[in-house]
């Protein structure tokens, strides 16, 4: 199986692994997200619908409301949040989001991983040395 | 990060546990971000009231210190929280503590919310209960750093008035108004204040609406970087400049902009982009203004209108004239609501001009501290709403699940009276 490594930086610690849930729009938490269920609800972004449960989530970054970090991590209490996290623009709403979801999350990556990652891939993030590893699905 | 031996003393401790979990999600916050230290502040604006049922929930079960613990700091540990150190003040807030029958709250929540608002106001937290602190207090003096949220308010002091903060979070704020300390990054610096892309105006942007479609339609170019705005040729007065920041941070992220010769920061063109270079340039002509009033109406079908929002950011005492002006000896029809949300201040300054009682007689409702989007409420039985917000209008389609028409104040005005939308890009 054909295996890709990435190298960034750390933005929050610790190890998970996931399917992969790619979009190449950015996400607006409060008002983008239902936090009990982790469904994109914005209605015209390419994933309304989708939930980021349990997922890896690869995506440029945070936009919109400062509520931003209130709705990730009222999915984290919910069970509703993703695996991991995988961005490229930061920003204050992305940082502190990143924080309190408590999920592994990196940046700054060598590859683009909007390019490299497609949604189904298995992917490991290694939060704490910046490394992510994806399996490109068969 | 580098910490001053303040900061590490509330770090260790000095200051008691919740000054301690604060400075540690900061600590943990800045180096997510990157940041090589942190800010001093002392103007904080934060949600720090109890939101939807979740957090009721929450309260009933733990208590405020609690609530304020998980939600405002991040920490498990239910830290007892002192008197804060900053200068802070409430955002808005869930409902309106004067009509919450009609906008359909509980007897319940009411009691809670008034216990929840006696326990902020002893720790100093101010209860602006507005998106708008600027318009009724709380207007940052340039160059002050500020740890701000509500993406409007945050583009709106660091573009039209030059105060310095970035789009903070309700965990990041909790944090600063404990300690006095946020992550010095991003706008607090002044190479990031400067433009990135340039938009060439080319169309007569001068009314409400107008300022409304070139925000969305600016904030979908740029999300999150820097605009510049070229051919501006009158002077927008403060609820139109508002309006524009409130759509490009809704459509984008926008958190800062220049209008050189009108907003604080530039004077020219020039002056705004420094020694860098557009990295980008968009044109908002007669094309890109009709995509972004298309884009705003996208959930809009039925020209049947239920339901009737005015006030979003919060309404100033101008708007509210404006909209008594056209409302004046007319009556709303009996099938459709009309409800004007402002800062309770500002409210009671509209009671005592007449204003509220010009809109109550004609069928509608001058509401405060909340707004639809937020305290996620619409009168009983809306599908179709309309209103003069960008932001609103990009908001409630994807909260509420209602269909809503955008367009401008008169539009608006005659829906509420036909009870029928009749609008369109003129």
């Amino acid at each position: 199986m054909k295996k890709i490594i990435l190298r960034g930086r750390k933005v929050v610690g610790g190890c998970a692994e996931g399917e992969a849930l790619v979009t190449k729009e950015s996400i607006s938490g409060w008002g983008g997200v239902n936090p009990m269920t982790g469904t994109i609800i914005e209605v015209r972004h390419e994933l309304h619908g989708q939930s980021f449960k349990d997922k890896v989530l690869v995506f440029p970054g945070a936009k919109g409301s400062s509520g931003w970090s209130g709705i990730f991590q009222s999915a984290r209490l919910a069970g509703a949040a993703p695996k991991a996290m995988i961005f490229n623009v930061m920003t204050t709403k992305m940082a502190l989001g990143a924080v309190v979801t408590r999920a592994p999350a990196v940046t700054d990556l060598d590859q683009d991983p909007l390019e490299v990652i497609e949604t189904g891939d298995w992917v490991k993030v290694d939060g704490d040395n910046g490394i992510v590893e994806v399996t490109k699905r068969e | 990060m580098r910490l001053t031996d303040e900061e590490k003393a509330m770090l260790d401790g000095r200051d008691g546990r919740a000054v301690q979990k604060a400075m540690e999600l900061l600590v943990k916050y800045g180096e997510a971000l990157g940041a090589e230290r942190l800010a001093e502040t002392n103007n904080v604006s934060t949600t720090a009231i109890i939101g939807g049922r979740f957090m009721q929930e929450y309260a009933a079960k733990y208590g405020y210190d609690a609530v304020f613990s998980q939600f405002n700091l991040d920490s498990d540990e239910v830290v007892e929280i002192p008197r804060v150190k900053t200068n802070s003040c409430q955002l808005i807030a869930g409902f309106d503590p004067d009509h919450w029958q009609t906008q359909g709250v509980s007897r319940e929540r009411v009691e809670l919310n008034k216990d929840h608002e006696a326990y902020l106001g002893d720790i100093g937290v101010q209860l602006m209960s507005t998106c708008t602190p600027y318009q009724v207090g709380n207007v940052p003096v340039k160059g002050e750093i500020c740890a701000w949220m509500e993406s409007s308010a945050v583009v709106y002091i660091n573009s039209v008035l030059g105060a310095r903060t970035n789009c903070e979070g309700r965990e990041s704020t909790g944090a600063a108004m404990l300690t006095g300390r946020i992550p010095y990054w991003g706008y607090h610096l002044d190479e990031n204040r400067l433009g990135t892309d340039l938009i060439e105006v080319e169309w007569d942007v001068e009314s409400m609406m107008d300022w409304g479609l070139l925000g969305y339609y600016v904030g979908e170019a740029v999300i999150d970087r820097v605009p510049v705005l070229n051919g501006i040729r009158k002077v927008p007065n403060s609820y139109r400049i508002k309006h524009f920041g409130a759509a490009a941070a809704s459509s984008g992220g926008v958190e800062m902009y220049h209008i050189p010769g009108i907003t604080a920061e530039a004077r020219t063109i020039e002056e705004a982009f420094g020694k860098k270079k557009p990295q980008n340039t968009f044109k908002f002509g007669k094309a890109e203004r009709l995509k972004a009033y298309e884009n705003l109406n996208v959930s809009a079908k039925d020209t049947h209108v239920d339901f009737i929002m005015l006030g979003c950011p919060h309404a100033s005492i101008e708007q509210i004239w404006e909209i008594c002006k056209l409302l004046k000896g007319k009556r709303i029809n009996s099938g459709t609501n009309l409800w004007i949300f402002t800062p309770r201040a500002i409210r009671q300054l509209a009671d005592r001009n007449g204003y509220t009682k010009i809109i109550s007689d004609a069928g509608g409702v001058l509401m405060s501290d909340t707004c639809p989007a937020i305290g996620q409420m619409l009168p009983p039985g809306t599908k179709v709403v309309a209103t003069d917000s960008a932001k609103q209008a990009h908001y409630l389609p994807a909260i509420m699940g209602v269909q809503t028409w955008f367009g401008s104040l008169e539009d608006c005005i005659h829906a509420a009276v036909t009870g029928k939308w009749s609008g369109e890009l003129r």
